[in-house]
């Protein structure tokens, strides 16, 4: 069976007042090979938590995540992981970073040096391979980060909010190159994002997470993604449907937030 | 009081003259278009000029008070009286008065010098000639070749005609002359403002025995041979603390039954100062080689041990996830991933540790020890050689200062990705 599937997936811990945490609760979904999935939610919803049991970084008290037929127990390179900032290795110059997960796996210098040099002229720092990753700006890190994960081909890509510490002309750039990575590589994706517009722009389906417990609330499959492939983004923006969609899903976010602030002035 | 009312006194003129020239050359750089410096650190850079003044003054200032040679006469601090003097006294023996001279010949420690010759004179009081050293004072029996001496009632009661008693002094030619509780003059000539070689040597004193010391030796080692001793001890010292406390901090950065097993030993150990443990160590290893490589090796332990340590707690748990979704094993992520993050951490805890160890080899040295830079000054102490306890103080602060900026080099050559993650 190809494709990811989350079965029913419930995370509770202790606290160390005695009390207890229910950060997921009974969350299911399936993920067909190459489908780009983006996750919102106000925060405390989980996604980030749903993420790492994705990732393997975390073990869910019940369900079980299940990934091309067999269950996923901890991290490995078939589920590779593009984070917000910080998780390039600043000891090593572009082209080592880009080439860490062949070296890993022992592949031969040729073979590897062939990749690397593919993906950096896919996400364009063919001249900047022999820099440390320090020197360079954000937006450029974030393409290196893709880069490394892409090297490794993994069967899942999952994005821990890869573009939220970017600034805004930036963000709009590395959203079309994400969009072309996927066309282009035809992987599976999971994006966690703050941002309404980048999920409704990455999306191929959307999903809206709910907080306390965390929960899947809404789901929805949208066309802008598709259309955004290779198009100025901008236009995509225009789309009358886009404008609605913003709205709904901001409105639903806004009474989420909205009850959690209630909840809070309850308690006090 | 003299000497730092002067160094005042040029830390303030200096300042004046260095900004009325900078105010006429100052170059137009982003920060000295600043309006407000006072409160911003960036704007408040080292003023080289006032760093090479500041230098300049220390010798000049250390020159001038030590009679320097390397210095013009008219910049020395007013020195001791040296030449020849004289001074009357007047006796007073069974109700008859009568003067005589006391001739002073001044002459520098260490010379060998003939009195003034001088003839006795007529009275009962007689004429004397004395010899004494710079900055030192002579008791005179002046009654000595006296007709009629103390003993037989004689009795000072004027110097230079001026009234006198015992314990009180007179201002005399190139000195002070006071009398005795038993009424016995007492010539000191003027010290001036200079300090005794004994004090504090010449600048250029302190340079000359540093050659001598260097080829000749002291206490049966040479200059070299005390300072690499010290050296060697700090190194190796370092180095056996380092190959330990190094991976007992990776122990203590990974695993909690090390971490707890070794936190309260090590939590404890680090605020005992070294030189606490000195007098154990010797107890139980003697003050030979054994003892100081212990002590020094304790000293850089626990320092490289928590600066490993909190290399490894610093790595961003990003930076592992990473390197586990992109297919590492355990020993590729210590390889790869921990040890590289963990070592700007390391390379400050070891600039610590060599800095605290040097430290300790020379109190060490001080306490107990055959060679070294500790053992040579204080060795030097016990001799009044001066010259020798500021050389060695000297070369123990710019070897401290030597091993500090290798070990800074090494940092930025070795780990150039410190602060940049």
């Amino acid at each position: 069976m190809s494709g990811l599937s989350i079965d029913k997936i419930s995370m509770r811990f202790d606290l160390p007042d005695g009390g207890h945490v229910q950060a997921l609760k009974d969350v299911s979904l399936d993920l067909k090979a190459g489908e780009l999935l983006s996750v919102l939610g106000p925060s405390g919803c989980g996604k980030t938590t749903l993420l790492n049991i994705v990732a393997g970084f975390l073990a869910p008290t019940e369900g079980q995540i299940v990934l091309n037929g067999h269950k996923v127990t901890g991290p490995d390179a078939e589920r590779g992981m593009v984070f917000q900032q910080g998780a390039l290795f600043e000891w090593m110059s572009v082209r080592d970073n880009v080439g860490f997960g062949p070296s890993m796996k022992g592949m031969p210098a040729k073979e590897k040096s062939e990749i690397v040099n593919h993906l950096l002229d896919v996400v364009g720092l063919q001249d900047f391979k022999e820099k440390a990753v320090y020197e360079l700006s954000g937006g450029m890190q974030q393409r290196v980060s893709l880069a490394r994960c892409l090297a490794n081909d993994p069967d899942v890509i999952l994005m821990d909010e890869p573009l939220g510490a970017l600034d805004a002309l930036t963000r709009e750039k590395m959203q079309s190159l994400v969009l072309k990575l996927w066309k282009e590589t035809g992987k599976t994706i999971i994006l966690i994002t703050h941002s309404v517009e980048e999920a409704l722009l990455l999306g191929e389906r959307l999903l809206v997470m709910a907080p306390r417990p965390g929960r899947i609330h809404k789901e929805y499959r949208l066309p802008f993604a598709d259309l955004g492939v290779g198009q100025d983004l901008r236009d995509v923006k225009k789309h009358p449907e886009f404008a609605e969609r913003r709205e709904e899903i901001l409105g639903m976010i806004w009474d989420m937030e909205e009850e959690i602030m209630g909840r809070a002035e309850e308690k006090a | 009081m003299i000497p730092l009312l002067v160094y005042v006194v040029i830390f303030v003129v200096a300042f004046y003259v260095v900004r009325f020239i900078a105010d006429k050359t100052a170059i137009q750089d982003y920060t000295s278009l600043k309006t407000v410096t006072f409160g911003d650190e960036s704007a408040v850079r080292s003023n080289r000029a006032a760093s090479v003044i500041s230098i300049v003054t220390i010798f000049v200032i250390w020159g001038a008070f030590t009679g320097s040679k390397l210095l013009p006469g008219f910049m020395h601090a007013p020195g001791p009286f040296i030449g020849d003097t004289s001074f009357t006294y007047t006796a007073e023996a069974n109700g008859q008065t009568d003067d005589a001279t006391v001739y002073f010949r001044v002459h520098e420690a260490g010379e060998s010098v003939e009195p003034i010759a001088t003839e006795p004179g007529d009275g009962f009081a007689k004429n004397d000639t004395e010899l004494v050293a710079a900055w030192r004072s002579k008791l005179l029996r002046v009654d000595k070749n006296d007709d009629i001496g103390k003993d037989e009632g004689a009795k000072v009661i004027a110097i230079n005609g001026q009234p006198v008693d015992a314990g009180g002094s007179v201002e005399v030619d190139g000195g002070v002359v006071t009398l005795s509780d038993k009424g016995t003059p007492n010539f000191s000539p003027h010290a001036g403002w200079q300090m005794e070689p004994i004090w504090l040597p010449s600048p250029e004193g302190v340079f000359l025995r540093t050659i001598e010391i260097a080829s000749a030796g002291f206490q049966g080692f040479t200059l070299w041979e005390h300072l690499g001793f010290s050296l060697y001890r700090v190194i190796l010292g370092f180095v056996c603390g380092a190959i330990i406390g190094i991976p007992l901090g990776y122990a203590m950065g990974l695993s909690d039954w090390f971490r707890g097993w070794f936190d309260p030993i090590v939590e404890f150990m680090r605020p005992v100062p070294p030189l606490a443990l000195i007098p154990l160590v010797i107890i139980w290893a003697g003050i030979g080689e054994t003892g100081k490589i212990i002590l020094l090796f304790l000293a850089a332990l626990w320092i490289m041990a928590i600066a490993a340590r909190s290399g490894v707690s610093g790595v961003k748990i990003s930076k592992v996830h990473a390197a586990y979704s992109l297919g590492a094993s355990k020993a590729q992520i210590m390889r790869h991933v921990i040890v590289p993050n963990s070592l700007p951490e390391i390379f400050t805890g070891a600039r610590v540790a060599m800095g605290v160890c040097w430290g300790t080899v020379v109190a060490a040295e001080l306490v107990a020890a055959e060679k070294g830079a500790g053992k040579m000054i204080v060795a030097a102490s016990k001799f009044q050689n001066t010259d020798i306890v500021i050389m060695g103080i000297i070369l123990i602060g710019i070897i401290g200062f030597g091993i500090d900026v290798l070990m800074r080099y090494a940092e930025k050559v070795l780990v150039p990705w410190k602060g940049k993650g």
